[in-house]
């Protein structure tokens, strides 16, 4: 979008390399122009089992990320020799894929002699706002992201304050085991959407778990269990489970997720506002965005407290390395670099950016 | 192989529980935690998990990064979901073989381990009864466990 924008051709060119969770991802930024991204799934493996299919396998990803930082530098039309930094997540994640990603960075970043950045996989999403939308800091955060989910208030590429987050699962998990319990295909996100499109939310009435409790915490487990539950009652009263009954279970629990959602996020903002912010805005990245019955209650909601909603596109919410590119470009910016004693880290929360415990990082996939 | 059964009056009761067994872990424990979805078994490791920490930190479900790993007052602890696993080699690759050497192992949904499942190892197998109330079965083979899980139930 900006590629051809002269005052861009002085930002440096960054190869981003992402392979903390299923997928292995390579992308290629200049400033906020994202000339390439490339992601290499395992799509076709999901319906085979519950939720993703892990890779526990380093070499798989380490495999995969020659194979997509190549695509990626062709894709924009550049070469190797080109690259002015490398990012690549350094955390949280699947032990193997991190592995395999930090090694893989520093083998590049020393082969080139460029800056190697690690990057935080969670600041890769909370900063994507910033490469989507432009958004200034502060802003307020819903992350929902694998099985994250948690309000962080955004002051700065390294400066989070998190207002809360999921005490237990996270909202995708509780789609995910939503559609296992009711025999719905995997990922349960888009499965247990459409069949709640089709179904009353009135009927099943469940749970709004910690919604009576004060705080911006969220609890989604005893949703799966209160479905689980409705369902055996159901089977055991008729003896099985009809079309209807699954889509008024899903239509009910979607309307749970999206009530504890709106009232909870209705917290964080105001504690958020409460520090004026100059520019107020909400952006929300995940999977959740990609539900329109949760991202349209949310964006009511923002529409009334005055903010500015912003979800960037699912493609960038999704894993992918543009994000880590990104976040590694905010970081460059600041003078963060990291030296060849980068560590992966299995554990890495946003808000206590602490050393790595003794150990993590050492164990893990072998291969 | 022993056994004992306990009725677990709810989430509270199933916290207390593993709040009491947690000081009594040392590496090399492992611990299989089985039943359906819902039953409690995360919760369990949870509580265990926290009761162990020394400095209060968040205790995620491993369902998607397949193992949370803690170091605690015990030693190191992983905690792992292998809903998702594929073959046993995966548990190789994962490096969980060897942390039942050398850890304390939460270990969830564990029929995926297959003859790689410890010999030593405690079973922990959650069946939700009514409400809120479950039946927690124990088993185990070997000394470690005879003094320790009938202490639990008292």
């Amino acid at each position: 979008m900006f590629r051809n924008d002269k005052s861009m051709a002085a930002a440096p060119l960054i190869l981003g390399l992402e392979s903390s969770c299923d997928d292995t991802a390579a992308a290629v930024l200049r400033g906020r122009a994202v000339l390439s991204s490339v992601v290499m799934g395992q799509n076709a493996l999901h319906e085979a089992f519950g939720g993703v299919v892990p890779e526990i396998a380093a070499r798989a990803h380490a495999e995969r990320l020659d194979l997509c930082a190549e695509q990626a530098l062709d894709e924009a039309g550049v070469t190797l020799a080109q690259v002015d930094a490398i990012a690549v997540t350094a955390g949280p994640g699947l032990i193997g894929g991190v592995l395999s990603g930090v090694m893989t960075a520093k083998g590049l970043a020393t082969a080139l002699n460029v800056p190697l950045i690690g990057v935080n996989h969670l600041a890769g999403h909370a900063l994507t706002p910033r490469l989507t939308d432009g958004l200034a800091f502060p802003y307020l955060m819903l992350l929902v992201s694998g099985g994250h989910c948690q309000f962080l208030v955004v002051r700065g590429p390294q400066d989070f304050t998190r207002l809360g987050g999921t005490i237990d699962d996270a909202p995708g998990e509780a789609f995910d085991k939503t559609a296992r319990i009711l025999g719905l295909p995997q990922p349960g996100g888009p499965s247990v959407e459409a069949e709640a499109a089709m179904g009353d939310e009135t009927r099943f009435r469940l749970p709004r778990p910690l919604l009576d409790r004060e705080g911006c915490d969220l609890s989604f487990s005893g949703l799966k269990t209160a479905i689980l539950r409705q369902r055996d009652s159901l089977v055991e009263a008729q003896g099985g489970l009809h079309a209807q009954d699954r889509a008024d279970l899903c239509a009910g629990f979607q309307a749970a997720v999206r009530d504890v959602l709106v009232e909870k996020t209705r917290r964080a903002i105001a504690a958020y506002l409460s520090e004026t912010p100059a520019e107020p805005a909400f952006a929300i990245a995940g999977g959740v965005a990609a539900n329109q019955t949760l991202r349209a209650a949310l964006e009511a909601l923002c529409a009334d407290a005055g903010l500015r909603f912003t979800a960037p596109p699912l493609g960038l919410c999704t894993d992918n390395a543009a994000m880590i590119a990104w976040a590694g470009s905010e970081l460059l910016a600041l003078g963060v670099t990291h030296d060849m004693t980068l560590q992966a880290r299995p554990r890495w929360p946003l808000d206590r950016d602490a050393a790595p415990l003794v150990g993590h990082g050492k164990k893990g996939a072998k291969a | 192989m022993s056994a004992q059964s306990l009725i677990l009056t709810g989430p509270d009761h199933t916290c207390h529980l593993a709040e009491r067994l947690a000081p009594c872990l040392a590496p090399g424990d492992v611990l299989l935690l089985s039943g359906g979805i819902g039953a409690g078994k995360t919760h369990f490791a949870r509580c265990l998990i926290r009761a162990l920490q020394t400095v209060p930190e968040d205790v995620p479900s491993p369902t998607f990064t397949l193992v949370q790993e803690y170091d605690t007052r015990a030693g190191s602890v992983w905690h792992a979901d292998l809903y998702r696993l594929g073959s046993a080699d995966e548990i190789i690759e994962l490096g969980l073989a060897e942390a039942f050497e050398t850890a304390i192992c939460l270990v969830e949904w564990p029929d995926r381990l297959g003859n790689l499942a410890p010999p030593d190892a405690l079973h922990l197998h959650f069946t939700p009864l009514e409400e809120e109330t479950r039946r927690l079965d124990l088993s185990w083979t070997g000394t470690r466990w005879d003094s320790l899980v009938p202490g639990l139930a008292a």
